[in-house]
């Protein structure tokens, strides 16, 4: 064990605990960004002026009839930006446009006004004059247009040719899948004011503090020390809070600079929708190669990813997709090219897991689609495939514990009863001709750390009263997720005080400065490393203070839940006690912590290097049923084992593993973002932009059984108090959904065909797959034979 | 006797027990008023009575000695809306610093990870945690009930993006009975607030226009207000209203709401129909008729959410004229009548003649649909089939209702009602030809596919394609049969 890693005795990490915040949130008094608005006097509320267009000359902008709307306080253009007009990290995102508009929906213009009305009364009297130009609205437009932007990246490892040459079976294929939107619950919103001193404050529902404050200083064109942002909590973040917020946030901060009044900017769910980057969708061609044995020998696939509009995070997303498209699986020879297409959408973004499960689904449905032309089950197939020990990576990183997922996956198969319960499927279905049932497993393997290296760090500040009280602060935000939570339990941990010790003070940017973004799962391992380093700097000062107090030396010295004592002393002090000794003995009570991970290294260029610090593991089954009238189905059972490491929090780190595989389930088969791609003048207008269009999972879609289990043995060296990471890795275990689906369908046929299954996989297009199986079967082929299936 | 309206600017409202004046422009809703008076506990996520984020408590009428917790989609409901009545939020459950046994629940299972949705779901599952009847679902759980009898389908209109629901829905079947001494619990004891007359005048801030709020006394008032006064928006439940004004931007000079009026409401039952009043609820309905229109009874628990369904009327659900409601295709089937009042008289119109184009009826200008009357008998044979992307509070892209008579193998008589194909709902009068006369089996079923799928002009659009409605017409009659045939062998086994 590493001294990262072990855990002292009778630590507070790993208890099970609810949400630091859950009784504010059950009693409303938890407060939000906008919650706050009514705290302040005078604020101004902001509402934007959309484009009706995709793609169109930006040619005038004509203010005027908005100040003559009452309430109207101020008009603001591309023009007001007094620094850099630009709310990316790319340089190549515009905040507000100045000769040229990218997607529908895209903000031209904002509005402050007195109130909200006035504000949208004032942006419907603004006059845009533009000329229609071209657009590129889905991505084979995009790739037929050759419209590309950033990198074109590259994995070659083996020799891939040589292969195909000696595979006994390959098989072509073409996949394209939708993206999805966050919909986290609370909407993108900012609150700023000119505080003291010219000092800009910003509260703002952001993942990325830091990044927010830079974007806000470069727009208004003042260093980072007169920018302060805080974000008290989140209503879900998902990663759509990661580089989102930034542009409404510097919008509201310029108009508190320019009225010198509070502005709130809160985008209702329209504008949100409409306006904010989604998970990216893909389009993939591969072509696979397999041994007599159904071994995998070479895979040559190429990803295209729909950036959308601007950069934004579509680097760093494909590049997450590529490094996942081997998931569980043993690749020895392998070609991935990878491109971004530039189209005429919302610029896509971050979303759990950040191109990891598109690269993964790749492979999903490749498994899935051939099993049953390889006369294998797609179970067997998948396991006879899963890395072992001494393999690497497509990237040449070895694949430390393999034997983790064979053992969830074993584990799987005796919790969830798969043999037996498939039998009792097989029976159903064959009584049953109109509604058939299907389980299916998948793994899911997921690397765990930001693969640009530099991300890799994260700050705290620990700060103890004279009263022996503790407040934390880190860089981290909390976004539902239990980070908070995590963090007092390693602070009163590594203290040795009572997790009633320790308060949390919320994020922000004067607290710590030059955060990561709360991202790529990495939350806990950033910040529990800083929380933990600064307590152990406070601590390793108390021990000489405490040394004193004992009579023994000084690292004798333990502290644990509040009581002080020595192994080779009878005596105790309380940590009160304590603290008040080390306050008269002028002993600083304060530090800042800092964490960086060790070990890593990548190289962009030649893709390849240790980008990840290590791997999470996990295994689902699900099992659907599926009717033929319409194809709608349910999720009958879940089973799932993941691993978490030594959990530090297993309340929250179940939460985590259920909801991330509800949030999966919905983008595979429920969750449908609708561009209009036709020559109609709403062409790139996003259709589903709103709740009532853009379903997300409700009660009906969650499984009826639902079990989760946590990888027992699952120790892992490299991470504080022996935890992995969880926010990310659970979402891909909604495969086994996907999967379940397609074998239900499958069974409406004969068997022995690839079924091929749209995603997300909305019960159109379940419905669609059934007809297509049966029409390929001589028994049930009827009059339906004729219909197709619109592409 | 009612008391006269007096125009006022302002309304009277309890929360949490304490008065609270509203004084805003009439289209402000319950949410944005709430949330002014630094009660932030309710939030929007979705300002279209989806997502549930926004729902609070009302003190509504069950019996006319006792109240029943009704929870709501503030974010639809005008403030002014609740004139004299009581209203609970998330805070107001946590009086006196004790916490309440939902919220207790809720926070020590994880029910909340970012707590954005939480005050929300708090407020449905208070609702259902004081519903009278749970303690008799608690001997007899149903389909969807707890072993406590919490009824699951009550959070059907609250949306959680993190969880995925599992935990809520332990914290929800954790709870006990509410204990003696619990004042929310003894509030249904006595009566619900009545409900107010209003007449509310207030300018619009930013665009200095006058807005009025009324809600007269009687049906005859409100007759009088309408053929005088054409310009006026009569509403009831706002369900569809609260999007026009939160999503649309739509702003009425004036609004006119029906939905109290005592001659609009309840059940009246003869011997050739069942009389549903306009402005009963569809939880009121669903309540009240408890099976005995069999149709109706499958249709409610997929009518949106138990949230919407608390507020929407059955009238309301008519009176947009849309192409996809879900009660017009059971109504359709059940051959039912419209009643339209207005200042003149009342006039009877079947349903199948009330449509008349894309959201156009013939209702004439200053008229009301005052009830809605199902003959009788009723056709043995009943079906609902509603065809959505989400199994539950979706909007459907077809819904079919059916209700069938077979006498001695033979269909005697078939009415088909259809909604989501066509400009309007409308019956499959050339499959219910087809069927009426022939043998109840399979064959029969394949025939009419055909016909029944030709019925209607579906469209392409965002909830599913022309073709897959077609298809979910042909497909319907055989599942249909399907369903009839399971029913008749689940009913031989036992």
């Amino acid at each position: 064990m590493s001294q990262l890693s072990q855990r002292p005795v009778d630590p507070i990490v790993g208890e099970s605990h609810h949400h630091e915040s859950a009784f504010g949130h059950v009693t409303g008094k938890a407060l939000y960004t906008d919650d706050l608005v009514g705290r302040l006097t005078g604020v101004l509320h902001a509402f934007p002026v959309q484009s009706t267009q995709a793609h169109a000359k930006l040619e005038a902008i004509d203010v005027d009839p908005a100040y003559a709307v009452p309430g109207v306080v101020r008009v603001i253009t591309a023009a007001d930006i007094p620094g850099v007009n630009d709310q990316g990290v790319k340089h190549d995102e515009p905040m507000l446009p100045v000769d040229e508009i990218m997607f529908f929906g895209q903000p031209i213009a904002w509005v402050l006004g007195e109130d909200l009305e006035a504000a949208k009364a004032g942006a419907a009297a603004v006059v845009v004059a533009t000329e229609e130009l071209p657009s590129l609205v889905t991505v084979p437009e995009a790739i037929a247009a050759n419209s590309f932007h950033g990198v074109q990246p590259v994995i070659d490892k083996g020799q891939v040719d040589d292969a195909f040459a000696d595979a006994a079976h390959v098989f072509e294929g073409e996949f394209e899948f939708a993206g999805q939107e966050h919909f986290y619950l609370e909407t993108q919103a900012s609150l700023a004011h000119v505080d003291e001193n010219d000092q800009i404050f910003i509260q703002c529902s952001t993942q990325h503090p830091t990044e927010t404050q830079d974007i806000v200083s470069h727009v208004l064109g003042v260093p980072a020390h007169e920018v302060t942002v805080q974000c008290l909590r989140m209503g879900g973040g998902f990663g759509g809070k990661e580089m989102q917020p930034h542009g409404y946030a510097a919008l509201a901060a310029l108009g508190a600079k320019l009225t010198g009044r509070p502005v709130r900017l809160r985008l209702n769910r329209t504008l949100d929708i409409t306006m904010t980057g989604k998970r990216h969708g893909f389009h993939s061609t591969w072509k696979i190669g397999f041994t007599e044995e159904g071994k995998i020998l070479a895979l040559d696939a190429t990803l295209t990813a729909d950036g959308g509009w601007s950069l934004d995070l579509s680097e760093p997303v494909l590049t997450r997709a590529m490094c996942h498209i081997d998931n569980a699986y043993w690749v020895p020879n392998i070609r991935v090219h990878g491109r971004i297409a530039k189209c005429n959408k919302t610029s896509q973004t971050a979303f759990r897991g950040f191109g990891g499960p598109q690269g993964m689904l790749v492979m999903e449905d490749i498994l899935g689609r051939v099993a049953p032309k390889l006369g294998l089950s797609a179970r067997e197939l998948r396991r006879r495939n899963f890395y072992s020990a001494g393999q690497d990576t497509p990237y040449y990183q070895p694949v430390r514990h393999p034997e983790r997922m064979g053992a969830a996956w074993d584990q799987v198969l005796t919790d969830a009863e798969v043999a037996a319960r498939e039998a009792e499927i097989a029976e159903f279905n064959a009584g049953s001709p109109d509604v058939k049932r299907a389980l299916a497993l998948t793994p899911v393997k997921f690397g765990i750390s930001f693969n640009l290296t530099a991300f890799n760090q994260g700050g705290a500040l620990v700060l103890v009263y004279k009263d022996g009280s503790v407040l934390i602060t880190h860089g981290g935000t909390e976004m539902g997720q239990g980070l908070h939570m995590k963090m007092l339990q390693v602070a009163a941990t590594t203290l040795g005080v009572p997790l009633s010790t320790v308060r949390l003070a919320p994020t922000r940017t004067d607290k710590v400065p030059n955060t990561s973004a709360t991202a790529a799962s990495s939350g806990s391992d950033l910040n529990g490393g800083a929380v933990k380093d600064a307590c152990e700097q406070i601590l390793g000062r108390l021990r000489q203070v405490a040394a004193g107090l004992l009579g023994a030396p000084a690292h004798e010295v333990s502290v644990n839940r509040g009581i002080v004592s020595a192994l080779s002393s009878k005596k105790t002090v309380t940590w009160e006690e304590l603290i008040n000794t080390a306050y008269f003995q002028r002993i600083q009570l304060s530090a800042s912590g800092f964490y960086r991970t060790e070990g890593l290294h990548w190289d962009l260029s030649t893709m390849t290097g240790e980008p990840f610090k290590y791997f999470a593991y996990g295994v689902a089954a699900s099992e659907v049923e599926v009717s033929r009238f319409d194809g709608s189905y349910s999720l009958r059972r879940v089973d799932i084992v993941h691993d978490v490491g030594d959990s530090l929090s297993p309340l929250i780190d179940l939460g985590q593993i259920e909801g991330g595989f509800v949030q999966g389930a919905g983008w595979l088969t429920l969750e449908d973002l609708r561009w209009d791609d036709s020559d109609r003048p709403s062409r790139g207008r996003l259709a589903t932009q709103a709740a009532s269009t853009y379903k997300i999972p409700s009660f009906s879609e969650a499984p009826e059984v639902f079990n989760v289990s946590l990888l027992d043995k699952a120790h892992e060296e490299g991470a504080v108090y022996g935890s992995k990471a969880v926010g990310e890795p659970p979402l891909m275990l909604a495969f086994s959904v996907r999967e379940a689906l397609r074998e239900a369908v499958a069974a409406f046929g004969p068997g022995g065909a690839g079924v091929e299954l749209a995603s997300p996989a909305t019960p159109e297009q379940v419905f669609w797959a059934i007809e297509s199986v049966r029409a390929a079967s001589p028994a049930t082929a009827d009059h339906r034979e004729g219909e197709r299936v619109p592409s | 006797m009612s008391a006269p309206t007096t125009q006022r600017a302002t309304a009277e409202i309890s929360v949490n027990g304490r008065a609270h004046e509203f004084h805003g422009p009439p289209h402000t809703n319950a949410l944005d008023f709430l949330r002014g008076q630094g009660l932030t506990g309710s939030k929007e996520g979705c300002a279209e009575g989806e997502c549930g984020a926004c729902a609070i408590l009302v003190a509504r009428p069950d019996t006319e000695d006792s109240t029943r917790w009704t929870s709501v989609n503030s974010c639809l409901l005008p403030a002014a809306a609740l004139d004299g009545q009581e209203v609970v939020t998330a805070e107001g459950l946590a009086a006196d610093e004790h916490i309440h046994p939902v919220q207790e629940e809720m926070a020590v299972r994880g029910g909340s990870q970012c707590g954005y949705c939480t005050p929300g779901f708090i407020s449905s599952m208070a609702a259902e945690y004081y519903r009278p009847e749970r303690a008799g679902d608690a001997v007899d759980p149903g389909e969807h009930c707890g072993p406590n009898g919490f009824d699951i389908h009550s959070l059907s209109g609250n949306l959680c993006r993190c969880t995925g629901y599992r935990p809520i829905r332990d914290a929800a079947y954790a709870l006990g009975q509410p204990e003696p001494g619990d004042v929310l619990a003894q509030r249904r004891d006595r009566p619900a607030p009545a409900s107010a007359t209003t007449d509310i005048h207030r300018a619009d801030t930013a665009t200095g226009q006058m807005g009025r709020y009324r809600r007269p006394a009687t049906l005859a008032e409100a007759g009088e207000i309408l053929a005088a006064e054409p310009e006026v928006v009569p509403v009831a439940g706002t369900t569809d209203w609260g999007v026009e004004v939160n999503i649309k931007g739509a702003r009425a000079k004036s609004l006119l709401a029906l939905d109290r009026l005592p001659e609009l409401r309840g059940i009246t039952r003869t011997d050739e129909h069942i009389e549903l009043g306009a402005a009963s609820t569809l939880s009121e309905l669903e309540r009240e008729l408890g099976g005995s229109i069999p149709l109706l009874g499958k249709l409610f628990p997929q009518f949106a959410s138990r949230l919407i369904r608390n507020a929407a009327t059955i009238g309301g659900n008519l009176g947009t004229g849309s192409p996809i409601g879900d009660t017009p295709p059971a109504l359709l089937a059940l051959e039912a009548e419209l009643v339209l009042t207005s200042a003149r008289g009342s006039r009877t119109v079947e349903l199948a003649d009330y449509f008349t184009g894309y959201r156009q009826t013939v209702r004439e200008a200053g008229e009301l649909i005052s009830a809605i009357r199902i003959p009788l008998p009723l056709a043995p044979l009943t079906s609902f089939q509603k065809i959505a992307k989400r199994r539950f509070d979706d909007i459907s892209s077809v819904a079919i209702g059916y209700a069938v008579d077979v006498v001695d193998g033979t269909v005697a008589k078939a009415r088909i009602g259809l909604g989501g194909v066509a400009a309007t709902p409308l019956r499959a009068r050339a499959t219910e030809a087809m069927l009426e006369g022939r043998p109840w089996t399979l064959e029969t079923v394949h025939a009419a596919a055909e016909t029944l799928a030709a019925e209607g002009t579906p469209m392409d659009d965002h909830r599913a394609s022309a073709k897959y409605r077609t298809a979910m017409l042909r497909s319907s009659l055989e599942r249909f049969f399907a369903e009839q045939l399971g029913a008749m062998n689940q009913e031989a086994t036992r």
